[in-house]
């Protein structure tokens, strides 16, 4: 056991079982499972993903490259950090060999999002953050304060003095200071991207027991204070990848926060300052340790620390490799190569500011020869940087640049020895590890620049180096300065990579929320839907409406149900649920002038109690929507959009409204959800309106085609419209959503006589392809006209201009080869034609002339039909209409399928039964 | 993700808003005067400056209301309070 006794924010009167690879250790609430395993003495049974070389743990927190586990229980989540993964009771983790497994089981768990607004985010609650926090919170802003670790203080260790007092109740009495003023501060919580006018994203690790596992916050700040502190910069070496090679800080860290002495014989291999601190530190917890600074001067008081602890300080000595075999046994010094044991070997190159954030939201970093690093230069409006983050190390200089006219103060340090910016040390580059998470070497940065690639992004793509789960955040820097050294120029011309969110790996499903399954888009049912349910419909999605696509009966399937739906419509009676059609209430004096100029045809000669067919196009002339419009009143219409098209529709006519005809005194309403819609359609739906509708005249003569007539029944007031889709005799009845249960049921009832069927979406698809009427969007793209689709009486040619009209003028629409809408019989009079499939020229021996085949046209629309007693299909055919009767060919398959090019409308060509 | 200044309703997420391309492409008077080249000079053909660019929007997911603002292709930022339409606010 490795746990040292008075050290470490642990709760020790209290175990935790953690199992790792199949053995299960103790260890406290307040652990990592990384701190539990060096307790033990162990490391993950894991493995590099290039070379299988055995790998530990390199870091106490997100900048380990090394140290991944992937937890089984108490659910799958791979590559996470032995170091950064809570330990708690019954987790179960694996050592990661090279990569990770996704979960093959659903996660039930929940995950959710928060939005907040505040005066001031701070990342980070270490002395830089706290401070800062302080003096916005008692300056009376509001204030987020976000850090990722289990509890505040940063790197403070509780040895610092902070205001004349140890630091961690300096930490605890901010901590209470900032609830106290309504400060919202979240620990265990990571800003893992940073994006435009101070919008941070935050991930809350809640843990198992919480109701929600994970939460993404979603964070609007004025100004946005990043104090993430520094990340320890290593040095690269031969055989630096070894288990027991760590940053010194992270040992420290291990130390104070845990209570574990990650090794007994340490070398301290440093270039830098701060490690003195974790030398002195671990020989006091009882850790024989030798400090080799790699610089020719070591600082006084660090040297001081030494002499009174006993350890050995040795001056101008480098580390050039290890030995050892799954783990360190010895450090490789100096150039003559001696062997200094030791079963743990910290590492201290400097400090890099994890100005991250700032970057994120396009922060400046400028290179500081001082500190061997980048930080951050010019920032954006409402950005500000502070502390380690900043390049700002020492305690004192923290709190005095964070913490404003208020700040704490704390002791200033002693003769600083300047860094000694150092990448590596001599010896074989195919051995000194850069990112030993990609297992990248000195080697293959040498092989990047021979191969002509002088920019740190082409090396990053040549050689993975920062493309790990630690997106480089201690190989980054490594291998820009190795860039430099072997291209010859100085660092700050090298440049750096971008840094880009997310700062750490963040689940998917964190990311997505509670926006999956059901609440991944909203569904929308009409009215009737429960009824739909009973009658035991097949639905399909249209847009995000839920709609009956046919009422399949025991034993049919989906042609059979629509084929005796068809016949239905067709020899009686049948009734669809119309009610997602789109729906926009359009009033004003100058409504009609509006219409007439989006529409293709004229509004604004339509009389009150009529109904006309419109189409519209975009300026280009092509078909965009269509529909039915009602013309309520003088100054009111009702215009239908297609189901999918409504909001899109409502959109377009704003547009023009608003920015090219703001002077028309017109408003437009969206209604679809208020107006439920029953379509009555056969032969037989004059009984059934007039049945339930005895005060209506619905004879031909006394309620034409194209018409429409507002009643009531039980004093509910009810639209009829003379309006068919199938080519039927037809009837639409609008009611007030919350009344069309009531009124379909009574449809359902009059009709029983007549055996009225319901029909869904498929049924009326194969009714209305039948009669040649095209659905937009499907047998359109976006490249059809109105003239196209056979609809030339669709437009109008007495308007001066409306939308798309100059389109139309063009000689390109003219092209006699022009893809128009015509149907397809397939000769053998069986084969339903798979929709999309290409046209080709009829070939003589059917077989495919060589490629390129020059291709006709596409199928748009292919169904069964009853009426015809064989399968059909509507297709756009170049020059269709002056091929009518040629014989195409169309591949399925291996197969070429001949087809005959007939005119669109293939039921009821004259419109004989459109009045029953 | 930017904050956006609707005229009416004030800062607003960007997903809120929708594009709506150039501003100040003015409908023409009698499009069919133009030649075919000028008509589809007006249909497809817009500007695309590095740096300040007139742009329409809508605040399509708030008040749906349709106004003007000068952004800055190379930064992103908007450079201008957003201008209504002056028709629409008398």
């Amino acid at each position: 056991m490795s746990r040292v006794d008075g050290y470490g924010r642990i709760d020790r009167s209290r175990t935790v079982t953690v199992t790792v690879d199949g053995t299960a250790y103790t260890g406290h609430p307040g652990d990592t499972v990384a701190s539990v395993l060096l307790a033990h003495g162990a490391r993950p049974q894991n493995s590099s993903v290039k070379y299988g070389r055995p790998r530990g743990i390199g870091a106490a927190w997100t900048e380990d490259p090394v140290g991944l586990v992937q937890v089984e229980e108490p659910f799958p989540e791979p590559m996470l950090l032995a170091a950064t993964v809570e330990a708690t009771d019954g987790l179960v983790v694996r050592g990661v060999a090279g990569q990770g497994r996704l979960a093959e089981v659903p996660d039930t768990a929940r995950y959710d999002r928060k939005h907040t607004h505040c005066d001031v985010l701070v990342v980070g609650a270490g002395p830089a953050g706290l401070v800062a926090a302080r003096a916005a919170a008692r300056a009376g802003r509001s204030v987020v304060l976000v850090d990722d670790r289990s509890a505040a203080g940063g790197t403070l260790t509780g040895t610092e003095t902070i205001d004349g007092r140890p630091s961690l109740e300096f930490v605890a009495d901010t901590v209470a200071e900032l609830a106290a003023l309504g400060v919202v501060h979240l620990q265990r919580t990571t800003a893992f991207g940073h994006y435009d006018d101070g919008f941070v994203l935050a991930l809350e690790r809640r843990g198992e027991s919480a109701r929600t596992r994970q939460r993404v916050h979603r964070i609007r700040a004025g100004r946005v204070v990043v104090a993430a502190g520094a990340i320890e910069r290593p040095i690269a070496f031969e055989d630096n990848d070894r288990p027991g090679v760590v940053l010194a800080a992270s040992a420290r860290d291990l130390l104070h926060r845990h209570g574990v002495l990650a090794g007994r014989e340490v070398v301290v291999f440093t270039s830098d300052d701060a490690a003195y601190a974790a030398a002195a530190d671990l020989a006091d917890a009882g850790a024989s340790v030798r400090v080799l600074d790699a610089r020719e001067r070591a600082p006084q008081a660090g040297r001081r620390r030494c002499e009174e602890r006993g350890v050995p300080v040795e001056t101008g000595t480098l580390v050039h490799g290890t030995r050892g075999e799954d783990r360190v046994t010895a450090a490789v010094v100096g150039p003559d190569r001696r062997e200094v044991p030791c079963d743990l070997l910290l590492v201290s190159g400097g400090w890099n500011p994890a100005a991250h954030l700032a970057s994120h939201v396009g922060g400046s970093l400028v290179y500081d020869p001082v500190i061997g690093a980048f930080r951050p230069a010019e920032l954006p409006p409402g950005v500000t940087v502070v502390g380690a983050a900043n390049g700002t190390f020492a305690l004192a200089d923290v709190l005095r640049e964070a913490g404003g006219p208020e700040a704490p103060v704390a002791p200033a340090q002693e003769w600083p020895e300047p860094t000694l910016v150092l990448w590596r040390t001599p010896g074989d580059p195919a051995r000194q590890f850069v990112d030993i998470a990609r297992d990248a070497t000195v080697a293959d940065v040498e092989r990047a620049v021979g191969a002509g690639m002088s920019h740190p992004e082409h090396v990053k793509r040549y050689t993975t180096i920062g493309t790990a789960h630690d997106q480089g955040k201690t190989s980054g820097i490594i291998a820009l300065g190795i860039i430099a050294e072997l291209t010859g120029r100085p660092i700050q011309e090298v440049g750096t990579t971008t840094a880009r969110p997310p700062y750490t790996p963040v689940a998917f499903a964190a990311l997505a929320g509670r926006e999956r399954g059901d609440l991944f888009d909203p569904v929308r049912t009409t009215a009737l839907h429960a009824w739909h349910v009973a009658a035991g419909a097949e639905f399909e999605d249209v847009g995000q409406w839920q709609r009956a696509r046919h009422y399949p009966r025991a034993g049919e399937d989906m042609t059979a149900a629509v084929l005796r739906e068809c016949a239905a419509v067709r020899t009686s009676v049948g009734i669809m649920d119309a009610s997602t059609l789109g729906k926009i209430d359009v009033r004003g004096p100058d409504a009609p002038v509006l219409l007439d100029r989006l529409y293709t045809n004229l509004m604004s000669s339509l009389k009150v109690g009529r109904v006309r067919y419109g189409v519209m196009c975009g300026n280009d002339g092509m078909v965009f929507d269509d529909g039915t419009v009602l013309r309520l009143a003088e100054d009111r219409y009702l215009v239908t959009t297609t189901t999918g098209n409504a909001a899109a529709v409502l959109d377009r006519m704003e547009e023009w409204l608003q920015t090219e005809w703001p002077d028309l005194r017109v408003r437009l309403t969206s209604v679809t959800e208020q107006w439920s819609i029953a379509a009555v359609a056969g032969p037989r739906s004059r009984d059934v309106i007039g049945a339930v509708f005895p005060g209506v005249d619905v004879s031909a003569e006394a309620f034409g085609f194209t018409t429409w007539q507002d009643t009531s029944l039980d004093g509910v007031p009810v639209r009829l419209a003379r309006i068919s889709f199938s080519g039927e005799l037809a009837f639409e009845v609008t009611v007030s959503s919350p009344y069309a249960p009531a009124l379909w049921e009574r449809l359902v009832e009059a009709g029983a006589p007549y055996g009225i069927t319901p029909y869904g979406t498929e049924t009326m698809h194969v009714l209305r392809a039948e009669k040649g009427y095209p659905i937009i969007g499907q047998d359109t793209d976006g490249t059809v006209s109105p003239h196209d689709l056979g609809m030339a009486w669709a437009v109008s040619t007495k308007k001066d201009d409306f939308v798309g009209k100059r389109s139309y003028a063009r000689a390109e629409n003219r092209n006699p080869l022009r893809k128009q809408l015509v149907s397809l019989l397939p000769t053998d009079g069986a084969t339903k034609l798979p929709e999309g499939s290409q046209i080709v020229a009829h070939c003589d021996d059917g077989r495919l002339p060589p490629a390129p085949v020059p291709m006709l046209g596409h199928v748009t629309s292919s169904y069964h039909s009853a009426a015809l007693a064989r399968p059909f299909a509507l297709a756009l055919v170049k020059g269709g209409r002056e091929r009518l009767g040629e014989v195409v060919h169309v591949p399925v398959g291996d197969e070429l399928v001949a087809a005959r090019i007939g005119e669109s409308v293939l039921v009821d060509p004259e419109g004989a039964r459109r009045d029953g | 993700m930017q904050l956006i200044t609707c005229p009416w309703c004030g800062p607003r997420e960007e997903i809120e808003f929708s594009y709506g391309g150039q501003a100040g492409v003015a409908y023409p008077e009698h499009p069919a005067s133009l030649t075919d080249e000028q008509w589809a000079h007006f249909v497809f053909f817009r500007d695309n400056p590095k740096g300040p660019f007139a742009e329409r929007w809508s605040h399509n997911a708030g008040c749906r209301r349709w106004f003007t603002a000068v952004r800055d292709t190379r930064t992103y930022r908007f450079l201008s309070s957003p201008t209504s339409n002056p028709e629409l606010t008398s």
